[in-house]
């Protein structure tokens, strides 16, 4: 039996609270960050990633408190990220109960901080998040939330990072994010397609199937989504019995 | 009733909160400590290796900080001993990570990379690491699988793999090459993947290395 997909919810954390935006505005609240991660836990869920939205310095402490009470009840891989700038707040991640931790715009900055985070930590733990939006005929990654191009091809980024010792990639449409109508396929495949490292599907699953297409079209090796779980649409082992029935292994 | 102490080796690899959370949470009557005090660790009941990141590092700083000696005296000792993931490849005999590296040779075996070109059912490339849940075939009974069915689902993080051999497989998985996801000799047990990422099943083993007394 080969290795097993994976669905990992994602909370968007604000202030020691989930909550989710569609197209980062309009934000809802969907409960405290423990009580939902154990949720998912229990649903199946076959890791959690948490992101911090604002990642304001003053937030930290809020974050790495959660980090520490999650990862005491949660036995799953739990990635964090927002905000993670520098090989201290790598360190002070991990030391809170993360196993991951995902770098965003700090990589665009200084790429230069991907291959010594990787080199200090390890690549299994470094997650490289790419926020992609389509410009003409290709896609173009953006900073501070979708609003700021950079100018840098996405594909070609992805390879970098994996050069550069990226473990693994959460790639995420900006043009789908919030908006339910299904994952940026062709944006997926492109990623997943170009890099040898496993890449996580995000931005824009409203259904069940959206999911399976995630993997079986995208050729993601695990897909990310927030709002179908937190509002209980569906749990986790739907999402799984779903996705089983599209002939993907998952861990069920 | 004083508790037992189950010492977590720190020798600057990693991440060793989780491991000692996991351990926590299963097992109530044991202290929890993550120490490089040599003291420490010989007055413990048992004894964890963890490790992760290169291996050329690892065995650098298992060397400078006299581990190797740690790991050679708490064996002999017979006491239950677990090495977790890069815990588990230092101690096979040599590993190609970082174009070879001699380990600490507790177990003849080696330690080799994922192929490049593996291409999974539907042709498509396998990407590596091996990053993910995967099934673990129990190929011996131990102490260590007990209330765990064979073929559970185990979360595995990994770019090298250590070589099956029935001298020393307690359980072995598939990602491309099989390889062992298990190994054990006397007092001494090892897994690949992260039980105390693993959930239940994890969760399971960790509570079995606790209630161990090291035989077979």
């Amino acid at each position: 039996m080969p290795l097993a997909k994976r669905i990992i919810p994602c909370l968007d954390v604000d202030q020691g609270r989930v909550v989710k935006g569609v197209n980062f505005v309009n934000i809802r609240d969907a409960g405290d960050p423990v009580e939902v991660a154990k949720r998912y836990n229990e649903q199946g869920a076959d890791e959690i990633t948490m992101l911090d939205i604002t990642a304001t310095h003053e937030g930290r402490g809020t974050m790495l408190e959660t980090v520490s009470a999650i990862a005491g009840q949660v036995f799953i891989p739990l990635t964090v990220g927002g905000g993670i700038r520098t090989v201290d707040d790598i360190r002070a991640m991990l030391n809170a109960g993360a196993d991951k931790v995902s770098i965003n715009s700090a990589a665009i900055f200084n790429p230069d901080f991907v291959k010594q985070a990787s080199e200090r930590f390890g690549a299994q733990c470094i997650v490289v998040a790419i926020d992609a939006k389509r410009v003409d005929d290709h896609w173009e990654i953006f900073t501070h939330g979708g609003r700021k191009p950079t100018g840098i091809d996405a594909v070609g980024w992805a390879r970098k990072m994996e050069a550069y010792g990226a473990g693994e990639i959460l790639l995420t449409s900006m043009d789908r994010d919030g908006v339910k109508s299904g994952f940026d396929l062709e944006l997926t495949r492109a990623v997943a397609d170009a890099v040898t490292i496993p890449v996580i599907a995000s931005g824009g699953v409203g259904t069940l199937e959206h999911l399976a297409e995630g993997i079986n079209q995208g050729h993601a090796d695990a897909v990310l989504a927030a709002s179908i779980f937190h509002f209980g649409e569906f749990s986790i082992a739907q999402a799984k019995e779903h996705m089983h029935s599209r002939d993907i292994e998952m861990r069920l | 009733m004083s508790k037992h102490l189950l010492t977590i080796i720190d020798y600057g690899m990693g991440n060793l909160h989780s491991v000692a959370k996991a351990f926590e949470h299963v097992a109530d009557n044991f202290q929890i400590e993550v120490t490089s005090d040599r003291a420490r660790i010989a007055e413990a009941d048992h004894v964890v290796l963890p490790g992760v990141g290169a291996i050329r590092d690892c065995m650098a700083e298992i060397r400078k900080q006299g581990v190797d000696t740690v790991v050679a005296e708490n064996l002999s000792a017979g006491k239950p001993f677990l090495g977790i993931c890069v815990g588990m490849q230092a101690l096979m005999k040599h590993s190609d990570e970082n174009n070879g590296v001699a380990c600490l040779g507790h177990f003849d075996g080696a330690v080799r990379q994922f192929p490049k070109d593996l291409t999974d059912a539907h042709q498509l490339p396998m990407k590596v690491p091996h990053m993910g849940w995967n099934n673990v075939e129990q190929t011996v009974e131990h102490p260590l699988w007990h209330g765990i069915v064979s073929d559970s689902r185990f979360y595995f993080v990994h770019s090298f793999y250590v070589e099956p051999h029935a001298d020393y497989t307690a359980g072995r998985c598939q990602y491309g090459p099989e390889f062992a996801a298990m190994i054990y000799r006397d007092n001494l047990f090892a897994t690949q993947f992260h039980p105390e990422k693993s959930h239940t099943s994890g969760l399971q083993l960790l509570k079995n290395f606790t209630r161990w007394n090291g035989a077979l």
